[in-house]
């Protein structure tokens, strides 16, 4: 069979369009360049792809299937290991796992597995072609997942497969967490997170929205209603400050309220949405990973003039996928680097108007292996802008952990956990993701969810 | 479902709402506050729980239309639901024994006064109350508040009813009459808690603001809310609502709680046209 050595390209919006737009950047393959892609898989006796993927999708089984045309069946392949493949396959950084596993990568070409995975899991969306990847039998005991994000997602539908009653509990009022809150519509369209929403609902899964637990109920209260176990899938949800004089400005936001209004809120749709955010004109967005990269293409899409990138480091030390920062540079976002802002100036009215930023230079690696850096004596400056958002991490929201003290936490108020299932001090109680690990992505706490499903069926049966 | 069970109209715009919430009713304590998305396209708003029956599972809100939102939330009626509530969010009250307790709640901020005044009552204190309104008809929650308190007084800005000025003369007054006062709560618009703040500072006596910031979740995850208190970074949210009045910084939030003002007035523009357009 004469195998396509082209990796087919990815269909996008041109960078000028999207720039003005919140519509998806990635169109998606066509049938015909799925298959084309899919004859590139060479089907490795020993995949080691698999290696890459930490919830493990059988990905050459999944991709015979779309070779086949069997569409249907190959989202169901990936479904016996990821219950969210049309989520996997945007935001997952690939290149860094399955992709960067694959035999073909030597080349530099490995096979557009994420790609494929987008194409059969967006195959599977529609409730007439949803494939379920086994039958569940409702009735085994209750199992509550707090925290609605890809972790919690995932613990919940696996459970749901094993056949647990399982309910989740989200504050907000959209389930998907980070996938709603956090990631914008460009990236990983609202529509896609509901659909995979109501693939959990169909296979059983409930959704109680707008319950803060640890306000609304403790998890005591859960157990008394009857709860075998919990999993707490809480993400990293309180944003970080730099502490800096006048960080309090008006128009200074944290990426986590630039993004919830954005995305959760619909801010780009004021004001049809009442909720609003300021535009701005000059924008600068301080950080450097994939949270800054989607605040600052926001800004560019309210129609921001410059669309900025403070980083201290350099291009190379940038944490957010490749993909993403050239998608950024595509669309015309300014980077700054080796400068770090000092202090904030307003204007009467309290509105912020400029950064004092220092220049810096890379020094001697860190403990994270990266130049460390430092900064050069006398080199401040005023930069003007007009709104600024500070995209540099999170930590540990400690408004379940503060009332739930039987749960051990470390010295940043993330949870301790006591083995590879996830299984926290309080024994009934699991817990992955950001809340544990503190800022990481989508997969790793999807990774940790499935583990602790595993855990917490292991727990249930030894009651 | 957090359906409506009744609706009344108290003052001028004002609505007060009884509604179904055994959850959060099982929960509620004085101080704290649930978030409201109360239809697809809203925002969500922090509105303070005034009032809550555990055995009923209902809870008392009373909203003032003051934008958008609001505006649409007081065209619901009894039956109708809201699309979304959220909470109890935000630390309960701390109300112990003090002595001699002055709560003074202005406009709909009496709403939020009425359950810690309740609850001062409850704890042994000797309270005064005092609610200042714009007039006559801004007035509510009269009788409720006469029934927790040993002395209430009413101000009005144009003398309409009660006593003519505002709650920071009525406060003067006590003050400068010589009775010994333990603690003040003070619930309002930012203006006046700030003035009420600055007086009980010069007389040394504690005082406890319960602070109107825009909110987004409510739970702390995006700072929309943060205030300075003490001169650090706070977030309403989830640190407060309530705070020592004498450490916060009421200039900055006089600002912070004006930073959409023109985006309010263009999404109000819009409804209050749309509704004319109806109309015609």
């Amino acid at each position: 069979m004469a195998k396509n050595k082209i990796r087919i390209e990815m269909p996008k919006q041109s960078a000028e369009a999207r720039s003005k737009n919140f519509e998806e950047v990635a169109i998606g393959y066509n049938e015909e360049m799925a298959l084309l892609e899919a004859e590139r898989c060479l089907e490795c006796k020993n995949p080691v792809c698999i290696e890459g993927c930490p919830v493990n999708v059988q990905i050459p089984s999944f991709i015979k299937f779309i070779k086949e045309k069997k569409y249907a069946e190959a989202a169901a392949k990936i479904k016996e290991t990821n219950s969210l493949p049309s989520v996997c396959g945007r935001v997952c950084p690939q290149e860094e796992q399955c992709e960067a596993k694959c035999i073909l990568s030597k080349a530099g070409k490995p096979v557009a597995i994420g790609r494929l995975e987008r194409f059969a899991g967006d195959f599977a969306l529609d409730e007439k072609t949803r494939t379920c990847a086994v039958k569940f039998d409702a009735g085994k005991s209750k199992v509550a997942v707090v925290g609605s994000g890809p972790g919690g997602l995932t613990c919940a539908a696996d459970l749901a497969i094993k056949g647990y009653d399982v309910t989740i509990y989200e504050a907000l009022h959209e389930a998907g967490g980070v996938l709603v809150y956090g990631i914008p519509e460009f990236r990983l369209p609202k529509s896609i997170v509901k659909a995979e929403v109501e693939y959990l609902k169909s296979i059983g899964v409930k959704f109680q929205m707008n319950v803060v637990v640890g306000k609304a109920v403790s998890l005591r209260d859960l157990f008394n209603e009857g709860f075998k176990a919990i999993y707490l899938g809480l993400g990293a949800g309180l944003p970080k400050f730099m502490n800096l004089p006048g960080e309090n400005l008006l128009s200074i936001y944290s990426a986590n309220e630039y993004l919830t209004r954005t995305n959760l809120m619909k801010a780009y749709k004021f004001p049809e949405y009442d909720t609003p955010i300021k535009k701005g004109n000059k924008v600068a967005v301080i950080g450097g990973g994939n949270v800054a990269m989607d605040a600052v293409r926001s800004a560019l899409r309210y129609g921001a003039s410059e669309a900025m990138i403070i980083y201290r480091r350099s291009k190379d030390e940038l944490p957010a996928r490749k993909e993403e920062i050239e998608n950024a540079e595509e669309e015309e976002v300014k980077f700054h680097f080796l400068v770090n802002p000092l202090e904030f100036i307003g204007d009467d009215d309290g509105f912020v108007k400029h950064i004092k930023l220092q220049k810096m230079e890379l020094g001697e690696p860190d403990s994270s292996g990266r130049r460390k850096p430092v900064p050069v004596k006398g080199s401040d400056f005023l930069f003007d802008v007009d709104v600024v958002v500070v995209a540099i991490g999170q930590t540990a929201n400690p408004v379940l952990l503060e009332v739930t003290p039987e749960i051990k936490t470390n010295k940043w108020g993330n949870i301790e956990i006591f083995n590879e299932y996830g299984q926290t001090s309080m024994k009934e109680v699991f817990a992955g993701g950001d809340i544990v690990t503190g800022e990481a992505t989508v997969i790793q706490a999807m990774g940790a969810g499935k583990k602790s499903a595993e855990g917490i069926d292991l727990f249930i049966k030894s009651l | 479902m957090s359906y409506i069970i009744k609706k009344e109209a108290h003052g001028k715009n004002i609505h007060k709402f009884i509604i179904s919430s055994p959850m959060i009713a099982r929960q509620a304590k004085p101080g704290q506050f649930v978030v409201i998305r109360a239809f697809e396209t809203a925002e969500r708003i922090p509105i303070t729980i005034c009032d809550s029956d555990r055995e009923n599972g209902t809870i008392t809100l009373y909203i003032q239309e003051v934008g958008t939102s609001t505006a649409r939330i007081g065209m619901l009626k009894e039956k109708d639901s809201f699309l979304d509530i959220a909470g109890p969010l935000g630390r309960p009250a701390h109300i112990a024994k003090a002595g001699t307790v002055i709560t003074i709640g202005g406009g709909v901020g009496s709403a939020i006064t009425y359950p810690e005044t309740k609850a001062y009552k409850n704890a042994g204190n000797y309270v005064i109350s005092i609610m200042g309104f714009r007039s006559r008809e801004h007035k509510i929650l009269e009788e409720e508040m006469k029934n927790v308190s040993d002395e209430l007084y009413i101000t009005t800005d144009d003398g309409s009813y009660g006593e003519k000025g505002f709650v920071s003369d009525k406060l003067k007054k006590i003050i400068d009459s010589g009775k010994k006062i333990d603690e003040v709560l003070v619930i309002g618009p930012t203006i006046m808690m700030k003035v009420v703040s600055d007086i009980t500072k010069k007389h040394g006596i504690k005082t406890i603001a319960s602070l109107n910031s825009i909110m987004v979740d409510g739970t702390g995850m995006c700072g929309a809310c943060r205030v300075e208190v003490g001169g650090k970074t706070k977030f309403a949210c989830v640190d407060g609502p309530e705070f020592d009045a004498h450490q916060v910084d009421f200039d900055l939030l006089l600002k912070r709680i004006a930073m959409y003002a023109d985006e309010e007035k263009e999404s109000y523009e819009k409804i209050t046209r749309k509704d004319k357009d109806g109309k015609e």
